[in-house]
This record gives structure tokens, C-alpha cells and sequence, in this order.
């Protein structure tokens, strides 16, 4: 009985070590998860909105022209650095930006956006977070681009910087069909 | 030429650091002396060669040698020359290259004072930095090569992250991995006391000064890291709860417990199996901070070092070190017996107390910090955590902590006589209750529900730590340095309470939308945005704002933040212009453009913050100061402290003579 006492740390490790190699196995597994819903139909949703109580966000709504699906929260610290490239996307005025306010307080979320600026067309509240488990999200930020048929053409996982939107998002916006009058 | 010539030295290194750690473990275990005696000649040895190797990658950085993949990938012909230098940890495998540096300057430093130790003993311990050192500079060779080659060479670099390209930066890594790797020398010293299957209170002695020292050099790390946050970032705090801080964090709660613990090991030959329990996690954390940065498991600031194949290479690293570590300890612990007891209100048990509060908040930030990460691995739904988790369930355990510090300091060994003192600490709290209450409302006007008890506590603190001191002083008695640097580390422990106390409950800060010219008002000051100019520096163009601030209509201080945009990686950053008034420190930081002149105008007032960071060195500071001590100095305690165990002391010697 004495002795059991002193293993009990090796044995707390050994669990831990057992969770952090799963962990570790499915970390690159992050990066390509996209691999997974790329090409396939972003899930249909319908989410009240942030900015408009009463009505909803709704992914019929949204289809005909490309949007892009940003996942952000006011808890994440790097939704926050992230916020001035989305600022500055906005402005390029190539697509839509839908939020998708993932497990968020909608008082601080509300409180963000009238600090640090509203790039968002529309804000989808997800409360429970049950969009972003069905959209495969690992942790905020995340970005989706879906085109006009209402398909995930890419998505990125990570804070978005101008660089990344430019090697990663602008062709793939170029390309997708139905592109909008210009 | 210089990057084969490093990555010689490299190879160099690996193997010396084998023979040490071959000669210093097995040598004791079998008696031959010769072995022993080659263990100081390998540590030496591999220093210079890791000197020669992080010298050729430092020359390679100056000299802008751009055939080197890694100096292409940190580096840039525009980049001034303090940035080249610090670029050489800019990235992972430079950063394990300055780790195992910094861990041969710290098995240099104990190969010098374990001379005064027995010669077994020592051997054991350098052994046991031998095995870690050669763990890490296998993994550097195997999977994180600095010195390898660029085929054809790059015309120019793609230059250093630009975050890094900030002086408090530049110095955050190497004091950060200071106490990393120091609490590896801790860590061998239990490791070598486990070999021998004995512990004693000279034991702890030993090692006391080595952790504390680690200690206080990781406290001043982490406080660099968060007031770089602060300003560079200019996300309006000095503390995020990010996993990569978190990392950093957790080695110091372990090593803030396992100096506690070590204080009661030396001085009342308790809590041992304890305290080698606590040596053993305080390095594991270290190493798990090493971890969670460079594995790319986590998702934070610190990201781009991340490299998930690296994973699980560390992964095997800590499953052998951690994992070999805690089966010595389940084999060798129970042989560890304390004879001494104590009772209820003695200072042993307020130390024990301290010890589980910490645990507790160790396992507070380590649930917060890991529960993503398992729930992912046991692909439950993700989860995030962040400040309203971590804040209210950090507080709860440190609350009362504050509280047995106090309690702690009038407390005597072994006697729970606390009823002697019980008129001190009556008089003590009331007169920080009233100073509390005085501060709260006198200077601020105002408080939330948590003001007046931080400030309470805090005072209490300063109050309690003094009255031992000034007796003394009074009395014309010497303070040894130990007291001293435990006086001055609590009083620092008040000092940050009062900061985040103050930071938490007055900071004033908002977003406001002002073109050149215009003006506006904020708490106490009102602030003038002169104009916008643009700027340029050595890597980068800018705009610079002007701010003149003032209080009462007299002009303070003029603020000029600046928005960056570095030439190579193109990435826009945001200098915020600092100043600070009466304690209060005050931040400008330019947000967008909101086009026909205006911008966006972040300000933050901030009282006491600078408090927070000025603490952690006063902690450091008494750190240093505790581990000068003239008692560690001496390998044997002349006079046996107390009724305590002394067998343990005859085994080391007859060690030392054998």
C-alpha cells in the first residue's frame, strides 16, 4: 500500500504521454483536414445573427455568389491579431465575409466589433458550437472559402495574414464560377 | 567552411555529452574511480565544442551567409546587426541550439561546485546533464539541423519574423531558457540522489541555491515575454493565458513550490520524496513547455516555430527522460523515510499548505492548457478555454495563499506556537485592512468586490515579511542572506499582487476615431493627435503618429505609435507609443485607417501595471540574493539543525571518502 503511492506518477505520465501521441499523430492531420471537406458541400445551416437580432443567418440565403466563413471568438487571442487582415480584406471588397461567432458571449462579441471594427457582412452566432463540429473546426481562427454552389473550395486554419490571402485565397476567388456582375 | 565546422563541433558534442553521461552514471554505480574522473574532462570538452558550434552559426548570421538554409530563412540583408545576432534563436533550430548552450554553461557552473560534494555524488549529477544534453543535441542533429546547406544559395534572406524584431525580445529567449534549463540541474541532482538511494538534508542544501537561482532567471523570462506582449502586441494586457505562456508559467509554479519544499527538506529532513517528486516536475514541465511550443500541437502567437513531425520525436525525448526519471522514483522513493513530525500550525504545514495551493493552481493552468488538446486526441467536441476559465480558477487557490504567507513568516519550525504571535498578525491585518480600504477609495475612489482584499493581502505581506527584519536590524543582529532574499522575493510577491490588483480594477481603455488635429478625453487626460507622418526604418516603412498628452491642461509627454510594414515579409505591425504618469501607464496604439483622415485611436490606462513586470524582478532579485547565501557554500552543516537525520550525512561522507 505504501509502495502503490510512489507509482502513481508514472502512471499519470504514462496516460499523458498516451493522449499527447494522439495528439501529435493527429496534429498534421490539422493542416489537411481540409483535404477532407474541400470539394464537398459545406453543411447547411441556420444561425441567428449577431448583428440583427431576430433574423437568422441562413447558408440558402447565402449561396448564388463565393463567401468566405470566418470562425472567430472574442476569447481567442489570435481571432484579435487576425482582425486587422480581416479589416483589410473587407476593404479589397472581393467577396463577402460571414462570421461565425463560435462560443462566444454576444455582449463581447458586440463590444469587440464596435472596438476593433465590423469586417463582417453578417455575423452567425454558434453558440453550442454544433456548425463548427459539422464544419470539422480544430480551434478559432479557421476560414472558409465557399463558392457560388455553395462548395468548400478552401480553408485555413490559423490566423489570416494579407499574404495568405493573396497566395491562397484571391486565385482561388478568381476562379470560382459565377463570380458575381463586375 | 563555418557551417561544416559547426556541425562538426556538433557531432563532437553528442558524443562527449554520451561519455559523460556513460562515465557519470554507470562510473559510481560500479566504483571505478577512473570513470569518474573522465566525467569532468567530457564536460568540458563538449562545451567547446557547443561553443564553437553556436559561435559558427552566430558568424554565419553577421557575415549574412545566405547558403545556409536557416540563416536564408531568419535573416535578411536589410536586417540591423543586434537582430542578426538575436536571429539565431529566432526559429526552432537555433533555439535548441542556445538551450543546449545555456545547459552547458549551467554543467559547467555545477561542475565546478560539485567539487566541494563527494566525488560519487557528483558524478551522478553531471551524468545526468550528460544524458539530457546528449538527448537534446541527438534531436537537433536528427531532426533540426541549423547548419544545413542551401543548394543553390539564396540571393537575399526572407528575413526575421518581425515580433522578433524588438530588443525585449531578443533577450526573452535566453533568460527564459536559463531557467528552463536550470531547473535540469535540479532535476539531476535528484536524479543522482535517487542512484544513490539516499537523501538527506545536506542533499537539499546542494541543491537549494541551483533552483532558486533557475527560478529566478525563468521569472524574469516569463516577465520580459509578457511585457513584450504588452506593448508589441498591443492586445491591451500583460497576460492571455496563451498555451505558450501557460508553458512558461508552469515550470515557475513547480519551481516556486519546489523551493518551499526544499526549505523544510533542508532545514527539518522532510517532504523528501516529496520535493524529488517536485524536482522531477518542475523539469518535466520545462520540458513539456519545449514541447507544446515546437511540436505544433498548440494553436498560439508562438506558432510559427511549430512543426508537427517534429512531435513525436519529443514525444519518445520525454517519455525516456520523464518516464526514466519517475520509474526511478516509484523503485527508489520509498526507501526515503522522515523521522521528524510537526505540528498543526507550525511552519512545516503552512509550507505544506503552500505546497498543495500551488499544485492546485499548476493543475489549474496545466487542465486549461492541455484540455484542448485531450479532447481533441479523444476526438470529443473541441473545446477552447480561456480567461473566464483560467482567471476565477487561478484566483481561488492563490487567494489563500497570499493569505498563509503571512501566516508563514510569523510561524516557527516544528512548534505550532502561532498563539505567541497571534497580537502581531492581529494588528498587522488591521492595519492592512485599513490601508486596503484607504487606497481603494482614497487614490481611486472606487473598488470592485476583489480591490480591497488583493491590497489587504498585499500589504499584510509587506507588513509581516518586515517585522522579522527590522527586530533584527534594530537588535544590531545580522540578516543572512537567505532571509533577506526571502523577505525581498515576498515583498515582491505583494508588490505584483498590488499591480494586478490596481490593473484589474481601474484599467481604462477605448477605441476612439480621431483625424490629425483633433482631441479627446480619457479618465484623467486629455489626449491631442498632432499629426501622422510617414517614417522609415532600417527593414521597414511606417506611419508615425503624434500625441501629446496631458493632464489638467499641462502637457505630460508626446506618444508616437507607429504602424510598420516590413519590405520582406510584408507584415504590418503596430508599435504602440508608452508613457507613464503617476503610476498609471498610458498606451497609444494606431489602429486602421478609417479613411477621410480619421484613424482609429486605441487608449489604454493602465494603473500600476508596470508593477506586474517590476515585481517579477524584485522576486528575482530575491532569488539572487537567497541563493548567495555563505550556507550553501559549505558542503557540511556544522552543527546538525535540529533534531533531524543524520545517517544520511555519514552515508554521503563515507561516499565522499570511498
Amino acid at each position: 500500500m505504501m509502495k502503490t503511492r510512489f507509482i502513481v506518477p508514472l502512471i499519470v505520465f504514462v496516460a499523458l504521454a498516451g493522449v499527447l501521441f494522439i495528439a501529435v499523430k493527429r496534429a498534421p492531420d490539422k493542416h489537411f483536414i481540409a483535404s477532407v471537406l474541400i470539394g464537398k458541400p459545406a453543411p447547411e445551416f441556420k444561425l441567428p445573427s449577431l448583428t440583427n437580432p431576430g433574423s437568422n443567418v441562413t447558408s440558402t440565403a447565402l449561396q448564388g455568389k463565393p463567401y468566405v466563413l470566418n470562425v472567430w471568438g472574442t476569447w481567442c487571442p489570435m481571432c484579435r491579431v487576425e482582425h486587422q487582415a480581416l479589416m483589410q480584406i473587407q476593404q479589397l471588397e472581393q467577396v463577402p465575409l460571414i462570421g461565425l461567432n463560435w462560443r462566444d458571449d454576444d455582449a463581447l462579441a458586440l463590444d469587440w466589433l464596435a472596438q476593433l471594427g465590423n469586417p463582417y457582412e453578417q455575423v452567425a452566432i454558434d453558440k453550442q458550437g454544433r456548425l463548427a463540429i459539422d464544419l470539422g473546426v480544430y480551434g478559432a481562427p479557421e476560414t472558409f472559402l465557399i463558392d457560388a454552389k455553395g462548395i468548400i473550395v478552401h480553408k485555413h486554419v490559423g490566423p489570416l495574414d494579407m499574404e495568405i490571402w493573396k497566395r491562397d485565397f484571391e486565385p482561388k476567388i478568381n476562379a470560382a464560377p459565377a463570380a458575381g456582375p463586375t | 567552411m563555418l557551417p561544416e565546422l559547426g556541425h562538426f563541433a556538433l557531432i563532437l558534442a553528442m558524443l562527449l555529452a554520451a561519455l559523460q553521461a556513460f562515465f557519470g552514471i554507470l562510473g559510481p554505480q560500479f566504483g571505478r574511480e577512473r570513470w569518474m574522473a573522465a566525467v569532468t574532462p567530457a564536460v568540458a570538452g563538449q562545451f567547446v565544442m557547443v561553443v564553437t558550434a553556436i559561435g559558427c552559426l552566430m558568424a554565419s548570421f553577421i557575415n549574412l551567409d545566405f547558403s545556409v538554409k536557416y540563416v536564408a530563412q531568419n535573416a535578411n540583408s536589410a536586417l540591423p546587426m543586434v537582430y542578426r545576432i538575436a536571429a539565431v534563436w529566432g526559429a526552432h533550430e537555433g533555439s535548441l541550439l542556445l538551450w543546449i548552450f545555456l545547459l552547458g554553461c549551467w554543467t559547467v557552473a555545477v561542475s565546478v561546485g560539485v567539487l566541494r560534494l563527494p566525488k560519487r555524488f557528483g558524478a551522478r549529477v553531471l551524468g545526468v546533464l550528460g544524458f539530457v544534453s546528449f538527448a537534446f543535441l541527438l534531436f537537433t542533429l536528427a531532426t533540426s539541423n541549423p547548419f544545413l546547406r542551401l543548394e543553390p544559395a539564396a540571393p537575399d534572406g526572407q528575413d526575421l519574423n518581425p515580433l522578433l524584431q524588438d530588443p525585449a525580445l531578443a533577450i526573452h529567449p535566453p533568460l527564459l531558457y536559463t531557467g528552463y534549463v536550470g531547473f535540469a540541474v535540479a532535476f539531476a541532482f535528484a536524479g543522482a540522489a535517487m542512484l544513490e538511494g539516499k537523501m538527506d538534508q545536506t542533499w537539499a542544501r546542494w541543491t537549494r541555491p541551483w533552483t532558486t537561482s533557475a527560478w529566478a532567471f525563468l521569472g524574469m523570462g516569463i516577465a520580459l515575454g509578457s511585457w513584450w506582449a504588452y506593448y508589441e502586441l498591443g492586445w491591451g494586457g500583460y497576460w492571455f493565458w496563451d498555451p505558450v505562456e501557460n508553458a512558461s508559467f508552469m515550470p515557475w509554479l513547480a519551481g516556486t513550490a519546489l523551493i518551499h519544499s526544499l526549505a523544510v527538506t533542508d532545514k527539518r529532513g522532510l517532504f523528501k520524496s516529496w520535493t524529488l517528486l517536485l524536482a522531477i516536475l518542475a523539469f518535466s514541465l520545462s520540458l513539456l513547455g519545449t514541447f507544446l511550443v515546437r511540436s505544433g500541437v498548440t494553436v498560439s502567437v508562438h506558432s510559427f516555430a511549430a512543426d508537427p513531425t517534429r512531435g513525436v520525436f519529443i514525444l519518445a525525448f520525454l517519455l525516456i527522460i520523464i518516464g526514466g526519471a519517475l520509474t526511478l522514483y516509484a523503485w527508489r522513493a520509498p526507501l526515503l523515510k522522515s523521522q521528524a513530525g510537526f505540528e498543526f500550525t507550525s511552519r512545516e504545514s503552512f509550507l505544506l499548505f503552500n505546497n498543495i495551493l500551488l499544485v492546485i493552481a499548476l493543475a489549474v493552468v496545466f487542465g486549461g492548457t492541455m484540455a484542448p488538446l485531450i479532447a481533441d486526441a479523444l476526438k470529443m467536441p473541441t473545446l477552447s478555454v480561456g480567461t473566464p476559465y483560467f482567471n476565477p480558477s487561478f484566483a481561488t487557490p492563490m487567494v489563500p495563499l497570499l493569505a498563509l504567507v503571512a501566516l508563514g513568516i510569523m510561524s516557527s519550525w516544528k512548534r505550532g506556537r502561532l498563539s505567541e504571535h497571534q497580537r502581531t498578525l492581529l494588528v498587522t491585518l488591521g492595519v492592512a485592512i485599513v490601508l486596503a480600504l484607504a487606497v481603494s477609495f482614497g487614490i481611486w475612489g472606487g473598488s470592485r468586490v476583489l480591490t480591497p482584499v488583493g491590497f489587504t493581502l498585499a500589504f499584510w505581506i509587506v507588513l509581516t515579511s518586515l517585522i522579522d527584519p527590522i527586530d533584527r536590524w534594530r537588535r544590531k543582529l545580522t540578516i543572512s542572506r537567505g532571509v533577506l532574499g526571502m523577505t525581498v522575493a515576498h515583498i515582491g510577491l505583494a508588490v505584483l499582487v498590488i499591480g494586478i490588483t490596481a490593473v484589474e480594477s481601474f484599467t481604462n481603455e477605448r477605441d476612439i476615431a480621431l483625424a490629425p488635429g483633433q482631441k479627446a478625453e480619457q479618465g484623467d487626460y486629455q489626449i491631442h493627435f498632432v499629426n501622422l507622418t510617414p517614417a522609415e526604418g532600417p527593414n521597414y516603412n511606417a506611419v508615425r503618429g503624434q500625441f501629446v498628452v496631458s493632464r489638467d491642461g499641462k502637457p505630460l509627454m508626446t506618444l508616437n505609435p507607429e504602424k510598420r510594414q516590413y519590405w520582406v515579409q510584408r507584415s504590418v505591425q503596430t508599435e504602440a507609443g508608452i508613457g507613464t504618469d503617476r503610476g498609471t501607464n498610458i498606451l497609444i496604439a494606431l489602429g486602421e485607417d478609417l479613411g477621410a483622415g480619421k484613424w482609429s485611436v486605441r487608449v489604454q490606462l493602465r494603473p500600476l501595471v508596470n508593477w506586474v513586470w517590476i515585481a517579477a524582478f524584485i522576486m528575482a532579485l530575491g532569488g539572487g540574493i537567497a541563493a548567495s547565501d555563505r550556507r550553501y557554500r559549505t558542503a557540511r552543516s556544522e552543527a546538525a539543525d535540529e533534531a533531524g537525520v543524520v545517517a544520511g550525512n555519514a552515508a554521503l561522507a563515507k561516499g565522499k571518502s570511498g
